[in-house]
């Protein structure tokens, strides 16, 4: 049995009083590609965005490598180090060239030999075929590119499980296959730990271990992938894959 | 009668020490305003407990009230409860005090223009909330308040104009003075104009070459 790198128990969230998540159950195994999928506005982005502190919840306990998150930021300061996160609009930062974004975290979070450091990253932009792209702005980069530093950034602090928030969803649709091809080399060469939520119903197939199927806030399924995209186990899941047409 | 050009020739001498004390005073105010701008402008992004309190209230006092006033408390008021300065510090100290917070909702501006996507990536690589300040936030932010700044520097140098109502002999104070010496307002009033103007002017375009330049540099993420 492989160990759990992420449990969540009985998460509840309310934006104000409008209640958005709904006892949220979920455990992720070391290794595991989880892909949470769901209408528009059903809360996958919220769930992610909990999942490393960016989103309060009121009720409910996130359990992360065997130890229970106080939610405090000082310690999700330290908690983050070990999720990584990308996010739908890449957010480079515009006044730091490419290869200082990805830096700021490995030097000034963590503390790395700072040349050490370098080396890394430099081999990390090389497995994204960014290499020369070390020192320019963001701004002189394509979505697609920034995504991939997005997605380095994130990689230069050694997480240990990695979140994508509709990573692909603002691209060019040439763009998007290059990403894909990168998370799923983390997935099948690295063996990340990660949660993708996507609106790309191929990619989910072809990269997820199981389906977290979320509607109004609710979990209605949690299916291994192969099932889930032959034969999910609710209605629901099945009229979404139904109106989804890939 | 003479001719109007030797009534301006004549006066230049005066005119000039009118324009040399503006260009000071502005100096020196648009100076200390950038530097209670900024410590308030900190103190509110920080959320530092009291402190951030009073900056907001004189915040509001501050841009609420005209300079005039501002000037006239200074000047003679305090005095009667024995705090007196010199017209020239109190002129200063009014124009601080009036772009101080002026200058401060311009960093303030910046600060808050900084997308809150740009702070949850910052906070996502573990960034510590002083870290997010320096490495994110603050240089962002700088960039984006500059066009409010340049408009504030713009403001102020215009402000000084009525530092002539404490007798303070700067360029606008030194016209009236010599309209009422002379009754050539036409004359005085025209080499007034040109004062402002030579500092105004070059200023303004300078500042707008400045903007630009900022606006390259940071943008276009």
């Amino acid at each position: 049995m492989a160990d759990k790198v992420l449990e969540v128990e009985h998460l509840e969230k309310y934006y104000q009083k409008k209640h958005v998540l709904f006892d949220i159950n979920l455990s992720i195994q070391q290794g595991e590609v989880v892909t949470l999928l769901g209408p528009s506005g059903s809360g996958k982005s919220t769930l992610i965005r909990c999942l490393n502190g960016l989103e309060e919840y009121q009720k409910g306990t996130i359990i992360f490598e065997g130890k229970k998150i106080v939610p405090t930021e000082k310690n999700w300061q330290q908690i983050r180090q070990k999720i990584g996160m990308v996010f739908q609009s890449y957010d480079l930062f515009p006044n730091l060239t490419v290869i200082d974004n990805i830096l700021l975290g490995p030097i000034k979070v963590q503390k790395q030999d700072k040349s050490a450091a370098r080396v890394e990253a430099k081999k990390l932009l090389k497995s994204v075929d960014l290499e020369d792209y070390a020192d320019v702005y963001p701004r002189e980069l394509s979505g697609g590119q920034k995504q991939r530093v997005a997605i380095v950034r994130a990689l230069a602090l050694h997480p240990d499980f990695m979140l994508f928030d509709e990573v692909t969803a603002s691209l060019d649709p040439e763009m998007v296959r290059g990403i894909l091809n990168i998370i799923k080399g983390l997935a099948n060469m690295d063996n990340m730990t990660m949660i993708v939520v996507t609106h790309e119903m191929n990619f989910a197939q072809e990269i997820a271990d199981r389906v977290v199927f979320l509607e109004n806030g609710h979990i209605l399924e949690q299916t291994p992938a192969k099932q889930f995209f032959s034969k999910p186990k609710t209605d629901r899941a099945q009229a979404f894959l139904d109106s989804m047409d890939f | 009668m003479s001719s109007s050009w030797n009534i301006i020739q004549q006066s230049l001498p005066m005119f000039e020490k009118g324009f040399v004390l503006t260009l000071w005073l502005s100096f020196v105010g648009i100076i200390g305003s950038i530097i209670v701008g900024l410590i308030c402008s900190l103190v509110q992004y920080f959320k530092v407990p009291v402190l951030h309190q009073i900056a907001s209230i004189y915040i509001e006092i501050s841009r609420n009230t005209p300079l005039l006033i501002q000037l006239f408390f200074l000047y003679y008021a305090f005095p009667v409860i024995g705090i007196k300065f010199g017209a020239q510090l109190c002129g200063i100290i009014g124009l601080i005090f009036l772009g101080g917070s002026y200058m401060a909702e311009g960093f303030t501006g910046g600060f808050n223009g900084v997308t809150k996507s740009q702070v949850e990536s910052g906070k996502a690589i573990g960034l510590s909330r002083w870290q997010l300040a320096k490495y994110v936030v603050f240089p962002q932010g700088f960039s984006l308040s500059v066009p409010a700044m340049a408009a504030n520097v713009i403001f102020l140098i215009k402000e000084t104009s009525i530092f002539t109502v404490i007798a303070i002999p700067e360029l606008t104070n030194t016209a009236l003075d010599l309209i009422g010496m002379y009754y050539r307002s036409n004359e005085y009033l025209f080499v007034l104009v040109v004062g402002y103007a030579i500092i105004l002017i070059p200023l303004s375009i300078i500042l707008t070459l400045l903007e630009k330049r900022v606006r390259y540099g940071s943008f276009g993420n």
